[in-house]
């Protein structure tokens, strides 16, 4: 193992497990509500951080197929939404989790988490798209476009639609945000780590993916 | 120049075969009128909130069926020989203008009866109509580019629908939002907001659909 090559794999794994362990063990502000669960907080935001990098990578990897039509831009697109919509699920399933103690049920009708469900589903219409398509250099083209033409939908989703709703979030209709709650210094030490470890964690997978799908690819040729 | 003659003479096309034959028009004001007379005799009765989704979910789905047909509909022999023929933009471009005036026809006759049968003014009437106005729009844009990557991928109908749910939601969601401020007679300034979300959505996907076609069109 080159450690030149590999240190940023070595820096996620630490960083994912300084803030697992570090998210149970520190300090956190009593709150109302929230209590403990605000631990949460190191584990269900991360997700989303992770997922949305994940997609801004296949975009790009997407506008690439279009440019220069290599099956390699194409692959990479793919795994990387595969990766993307694993963290999108354990986002939606953390967020679900935390509801139930906090909301008192796990899906109650707030804006962000509905709007979250949509914007997968705009990632599995992809994968469908996908099957539906036998030719491969087609299949790629036409979901690279479909992709492309959903990633504007998708920020809509995530970043504009929550704002004109109330949502049960904090920092959303007239809930205090963290910065409120004193995300004070403590959290923020397990937080900005945790978002970094789990962003690097899920590129790290994307890779992986990528990988093994070339190889096969490679085999069966 | 040279691009809006193309648009121009694709539009009177368009407008001709439609004259013609005169089956979109005519095949999806029936299904909306039907449509809606069914959910009369199955509602009865309906005010505020439940009368605005019925309306907007009928829409979604008449949209869906009358704009579907643009790229579906025509023969693999017709697109090549419009290929030969036109820049890619200037079909876009025309298709999404004739699907647009497509929409709010039929947008436009489908809330004149909904109220007829439903008997059951907005307060806001005005506004009303111009939520309807902007929904065609944003509808028959992005059914139209959804409808070329759907016809492209050469599976018709489902995967239509699953293409473009999705994507028209957001539209849908605040649309629902806007005609609710209407139903209830807020003041106009309140809806200035989702206007402009709306706007906003329907310039980032005209957008999109004009960079985006031209790759999808040539194969």
């Amino acid at each position: 193992m080159n450690i030149s090559q590999s240190w940023w794999k070595i820096l996620g794994a630490i960083l994912v497990i300084y803030s697992t362990v570090y998210g149970f063990l520190s300090s956190v502000p009593a709150l109302p509500i929230l209590h403990e669960s605000i631990r949460n907080l190191y584990f269900h935001v991360p997700m989303w951080f992770a997922m949305i990098v994940l997609f801004t990578i296949s975009v790009f990897h997407s506008i690439k197929f279009l440019n220069n039509g290599s099956e390699d831009s194409d692959l990479k697109a793919v795994q990387s939404v595969n990766a993307g919509i694993v963290f999108g699920i354990l986002g939606i399933v953390t967020g679900a989790i935390w509801a139930r103690f906090t909301w008192g049920q796990a899906w109650s009708f707030d804006v962000k988490q509905n709007f979250a469900a949509i914007a997968l589903l705009l990632y599995f219409a992809y994968l469908i798209l996908r099957n539906a398509i036998d030719e491969e250099q087609k299949r790629a083209k036409i979901s690279a476009i479909y992709n492309i033409f959903a990633f504007p939908m998708m920020v809509v989703l995530l970043f504009v639609l929550p704002r004109i709703g109330d949502s049960l979030h904090p920092g959303n209709g007239g809930n205090p945000g963290f910065n409120a709650y004193d995300l004070d210094s403590r959290m923020r030490m397990v937080f900005y780590p945790a978002c970094a470890g789990w962003i690097i964690i899920g590129y790290w997978i994307y890779t992986l993916l990528a990988r093994v799908t070339k190889l096969e690819k490679k085999k069966t040729l | 120049m040279q691009l809006i003659k193309e648009v121009k003479f694709l539009i009177g096309k368009e407008l001709l075969l439609e004259w013609r034959s005169k089956y979109a028009l005519n095949g999806v004001v029936l299904y909306v009128v039907s449509t809606i007379f069914v959910c009369f005799l199955s509602f009865v009765s309906l005010s505020g909130v439940t009368w605005n989704a019925l309306f907007w979910i009928i829409m979604l789905f008449a949209s869906i069926n009358a704009v579907s047909k643009s790229f579906l509909q025509e023969s693999k022999g017709r697109q090549l020989y419009i290929y030969t023929l036109a820049s890619p933009l200037a079909l876009i471009i025309s298709k999404t203008i004739y699907n647009v005036l497509l929409m709010l026809l039929l947008t436009l006759i489908a809330l004149a009866f909904y109220t007829l049968v439903f008997d059951y003014v907005p307060q806001d009437m005005l506004l009303y109509i111009v939520a309807t106005i902007l929904g065609s729009i944003s509808f028959s844009m992005i059914f139209t580019m959804v409808s070329a990557i759907a016809s492209k991928a050469g599976n018709g109908g489902m995967l239509m629908s699953i293409l473009s749910f999705p994507v028209i939601i957001p539209v849908i969601t605040v649309l629902i939002k806007l005609s609710k401020n209407a139903i209830d007679g807020l003041d106009r300034s309140v809806s200035l907001d989702e206007i402009g979300i709306l706007l906003t959505i329907n310039v980032l996907v005209a957008a999109f659909s004009l960079l985006l076609f031209p790759y999808l069109w040539k194969d």
